[in-house]
């Protein structure tokens, strides 16, 4: 599996910037020729972690949320959203489905998260913040050589 | 305008348009509210046909408006539901909650 393209986005921890970030995203991807499905999978993915960034991570505050993505050449697409926020005191608690600390929220981040994407993984400290790093294999319909 | 709401005969229709994120819920909410306090309608119907893009935050709106009106002794309808929503609809798995769902050009 070898790197092909690499992207970093940095922006600050706003709500009007959740279609920004995972519409970037999306476009960075396009290079990959994913399908329509695959694509959208990945938009919505993307939403989750930033909304929980700006939302759970900073909340009030103003922060900055990361973005790094990376793609191969065999189509694997690995995104890591990160926020130095408040933290995730128990990670499987919060993954769980219908839990929430937020206010009119469904608490479903997460399992759409892993519903859409092939591989969740979280890493958290208390007062630190959260990275989540998102993985989708994208099915490669041609073989693209060119390695810019 | 991402929601434009009609009310006739007891039916509050919200026509809603866009991509339905936590920042544009927060507008949504406000108004479709505003307007369930004012007129108590019997069944409130959103209408789906224009959203192009749903994440968990369209499922906490649905869930709220959802809980006003079973207080308010009402109906909430979802209609009209392009076939991408639907798939996050499903893996919400909110038609157990007893939320009429209807997908595009469906009658069921
Ligand atoms: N980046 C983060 N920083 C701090 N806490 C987080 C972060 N991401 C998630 N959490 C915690 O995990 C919980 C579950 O997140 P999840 O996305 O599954 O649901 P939600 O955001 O509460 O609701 P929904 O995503 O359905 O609107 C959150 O309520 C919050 O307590
Ligand atoms: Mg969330």
């Amino acid at each position: 599996m070898i790197e092909i393209n690499e992207m970093n986005i940095s922006f600050l921890s706003k709500s009007i910037n959740e279609s920004f970030a995972r519409n970037v995203v999306a476009s960075f991807l396009l290079q990959l020729d994913p399908t329509i499905t695959e694509l959208a999978d990945i938009k919505t993915a993307v939403s989750e972690a930033v909304t929980n960034s700006i939302v759970h991570g900073y909340g009030d505050q103003n922060g900055i949320v990361y973005i790094n993505a990376k793609i191969f050449d065999n189509g694997k697409v690995i995104i890591k959203v990160k926020d130095k926020g408040c933290g995730i005191d128990n990670i499987e608690r919060a993954m769980e489905p219908l839990f929430t600390t937020g206010i009119e929220r469904a608490g479903l981040g997460f399992a759409v998260m892993q519903s859409l994407m092939d591989n969740v993984k979280v890493q958290s400290k208390l007062n630190k913040g959260t990275t989540v790093i998102l993985e989708k294999n994208i099915i490669r319909r041609y073989y693209n050589d060119d390695k810019q | 305008m991402a929601v434009s709401i009609q009310y006739l005969n007891g039916i509050m229709t919200a026509k809603l348009s866009g991509e339905l994120d936590d920042h544009t819920t927060q507008e949504i909410r406000k108004n479709i509210d505003a307007q369930v306090e004012k007129r108590h309608p019997t069944i409130l119907r959103l209408d789906f046909s224009h959203i192009t893009f749903m994440d968990s935050s369209g499922i906490g709106l649905i869930m709220g408006r959802y809980r006003i009106i079973k207080f308010l002794g009402g109906e909430l309808q979802i209609v009209n539901v392009p076939l991408r929503i639907m798939k996050i609809l499903e893996i919400s798995g909110m038609r157990a909650l007893g939320i009429d769902i209807k997908g595009v050009g469906k009658n069921d």
